[in-house]
């Protein structure tokens, strides 16, 4: 008797909708485990990573502006990834972003430029981002190189960038050294939702991306170009869709997206530029494009939940001094019930028994 | 089953909440850390801070830490949470909190915050650090002694005046032995990543260094030092068992008795804010033994340390000349002043590097 993966006729949609449900669950069992090994109370702990945060307007707050960069480069990169391109390089363009809007910033510090300087921030990040992107766009369309590689290596020669801005030209003159700019004038900062709170306007905006994106997949002919050239790229050939031109253009929305979360970031909860902006947001949404299936629901749906993580994690840690290092565990066996389940639409589970005489027939 | 399951849950979230009231009228205090409690250097003394503190009020307060807190946007959720979770004293532990526990402190006057060498204060955050620079001189003197080509590798975290003025006075102290003794410096751009720092090491050697000193927090050059038989300091915490044939002394910090000191003054309600930057003599850091040198070396280090602890030697003596050959101005009469040493942007002259952003 074996046990074999067997691949499906077609795909099951029951099991696309439970898996999810399926992975949490097994996760949670894991965890279960895992805390019962630590010494900790289990529901307890269980409450602090998925309840407490969830029952005050505080932490519901903080997850939304964990999860608003997340979600909004997330939906950039579904895009690409829909359209079999592969953008590896958010964090970069984040980075670039980041840097082209805080342009503005510095540059107006300290000035009576008026109530133009965030929107002007806003715009010139986007397009930052999306030039930044369409390096490695321009470099697959026309040269065939890899995207994979060339976005990811783009994502150090941001970083680095940024680094010496922040340590030459942009120094905070009176920040003894430290790199950092200097803290952005009002004008120049996101505005917040709720007074006393960290709420604030890139919220909105990203809300507004996942809208958008919801209807240009769901109801344009863009959106159903962008899904049968990934999905069915002879297909697409054949009905006069033109590839390259996709992935110039799935490129540089997501930079687009990304380079926005950059400045909201910066702009927003940061309040200058510094090394250290993004604790891998652009990587991190990769996870979170994937957890929420390339759809645009489920990309916020993914990105709140990564969120709720994090914040549950610091909660975990004060209530009950479960360490760090867990909730990162906790993350990664997410992640693996989440691809491991997956593999149950495509593919069944059945249990083989040999017949015997063929047994003996191969040896 | 299900019965049972039910109670079993009643019973654990009831022990939950017997738990939290006999915790409710102690003081909390909370801490929040850079690096993991394990990095062996910068976090792991002020989590032995931390303990020193239990073992001393344990029965009238309890203890909190958040650790591996990014120096970035999530530092200041990390500080309200401590807050949130009814912290009325919070020690944030690296430079780049200031501006997080600034906003916080703002947000909440009632708490009151102690933030670790940055400079900016408030009616209810107080700064704290230590003269760390004194420990350098003595290290400066060592490395000279020790050290047959003349090179000494340095490696240095972010050229912030904290770790500017302890090269400078590393070097000061060396030409007092070897007027032409050289540094190579290396910086790391980071607090703590072992990996990045054992990589420093490993270029500076290879540049000729034979004694490495480090800014940086993990063990990891140590390590490397050890591996090709070259000369160490350790930094933050006793390093010795990374390099027992290398270590030659380190930087200990030694956070327990300023701890007890505030946490006392909170219990009492007499804290307020103020800066404190204590040196040799006031105990905020320590010297490990002296080991891996010669006795006279060994001496000379223990004399030094004792005429600093006393007063009588001052590492930034005037006069001090800058690296562009200008004398600096002397502001403390017979030494640079204290705010000259907390905002020191320049190299001293011997030294053959560009301080970056100069």
């Amino acid at each position: 008797m074996q046990l074999v993966l067997e691949k499906r006729a077609e795909r099951s949609n029951t099991i696309a909708l439970v898996s999810p449900l399926i992975a949490i669950g097994l996760t949670i069992v894991t965890m279960i485990i895992l805390f019962a090994i630590l010494g900790k109370n289990p529901l307890l702990a269980l409450h602090a990573y998925f309840v407490a945060p969830l029952t005050d307007g505080y932490s519901l707050q903080e997850i939304a502006v964990k999860a608003t960069p997340l979600v909004m480069i997330a939906i950039g990169l579904s895009l690409c990834y829909l359209a079999n391109a592969w953008n590896i390089g958010a964090e970069g363009q984040f980075l670039i972003g980041a840097v082209a809007g805080s342009w503005i910033a510095v540059k107006t510090q300290g000035t009576d430029a008026g109530a133009w300087v965030l929107p002007a921030m806003l715009v010139l990040a986007a397009a930052a981002g999306a030039l930044y992107a369409l390096i490695p766009a321009i470099c697959k369309v026309k040269f065939g190189a890899s995207e994979i590689l060339t976005s990811l290596m783009l994502v150090y020669v941001a970083d680095l960038f940024l680094d010496y801005l922040v340590r030459g030209p942009w120094r905070d003159p009176h920040g003894f050294n430290f790199p950092t700019t200097a803290e952005f004038d009002p004008v120049a900062t996101v505005p917040l939702l709720i007074e006393g709170g960290r709420l604030h306007l890139g919220s909105i905006i990203a809300l507004l991306v996942v809208a958008a994106a919801a209807i240009l997949l769901g109801r344009t002919i863009k959106g159903f170009e962008i899904r049968v050239v990934g999905a069915a790229p002879r297909a697409a050939r054949f009905g006069g869709f033109n590839a390259n031109q996709l992935i110039i253009l799935t490129f540089a929305v997501s930079g687009a997206l990304a380079g926005l979360a950059g400045i909201i970031e910066v702009a927003g909860p940061v309040g200058h530029l510094q090394p250290g902006i993004s604790p891998g947001y652009g990587f991190t949404a990769i996870i979170v494009a994937f957890l929420g299936r390339l759809n645009p629901l489920g990309i916020l749906i993914a990105g709140l939940f990564l969120a709720l993580t994090f914040i549950g994690g610091e909660q975990a840690q004060i209530a009950m001094k479960i360490p760090l290092d867990v909730t990162k565990v906790f993350q990664g066996i997410l992640l693996f019930y989440v691809l491991a389940c997956d593999s149950l639409i495509l593919y069944r589970f059945k249990l083989v028994f040999p017949n015997r005489q063929v047994a003996r027939g191969t040896g | 089953m299900r019965k049972s399951l039910l109670a079993l849950a009643a019973g654990l979230l009831l022990a939950g909440s017997v738990s939290a009231a006999s915790a409710a009228d102690k003081l909390k205090v909370g801490f929040i850390y850079l690096g993991p409690i394990g990095d062996l250097g910068w976090t792991y003394q002020h989590d032995v801070g931390r303990q020193a503190l239990v073992k001393e009020l344990g029965d009238k307060i309890e203890t909190t830490y958040l650790e591996n807190v990014p120096e970035g946007p999530d530092a200041e959720r990390a500080i309200e949470q401590l807050v949130r979770a009814g912290n009325k004293l919070i020690f944030t532990t690296s430079f780049g909190y200031m501006d997080p526990t600034l906003k916080v402190a703002k947000k909440y006057p009632n708490v009151h915050f102690e933030h670790a060498t940055g400079y900016k204060r408030d009616k209810n955050m107080s700064t704290y650090s230590a003269k760390w620079y004194q420990g350098r001189y003595i290290q400066g003197l060592i490395a000279a002694k020790m050290s047959k080509s003349g090179v000494l590798g340095y490696i240095g975290s972010f050229p912030i005046p904290e770790v500017v003025s302890g090269i400078n006075a590393t070097i000061l102290a060396a030409q007092t032995i070897n007027p032409n003794i050289k540094v190579k410096i290396i910086w790391a751009n980071t607090w703590f990543d072992p990996g990045k720092e054992a990589d420093a090491a490993k270029a500076l050697i290879d540049q000729g260094a034979d004694v490495i000193m480090q800014h940086t927090d993990s063990p990891a050059a140590m390590q490397i030092a050890s591996e090709r038989g070259k000369l160490a300091f350790g930094q933050d915490s006793e390093m010795i068992k990374f390099g027992p044939k290398t270590q030659l002394t380190s930087i200990l910090d030694t956070w327990g008795p300023y701890y007890i000191d505030r946490v006392k003054a909170e219990l009492a309600g007499t804290w307020k804010s103020e800066d404190t930057w204590g040196g040799l003599d006031s105990h905020m850091f320590a010297m490990a033994p002296y080991t891996n040198m010669p006795d006279d070396v060994k001496k000379m280090a223990e004399d030094a340390q004792a005429a600093i602890t006393a007063g009588k030697l001052h590492p930034f003596k005037c006069p001090i000349v800058a690296q562009d050959g200008k004398t600096v101005e002397c502001k403390g009469g017979a030494n640079l002043d204290d705010g000259q040493i907390l905002g020191m942007n320049f190299y001293v002259k011997g030294i053959d590097d560009k301080l970056p952003g100069k």
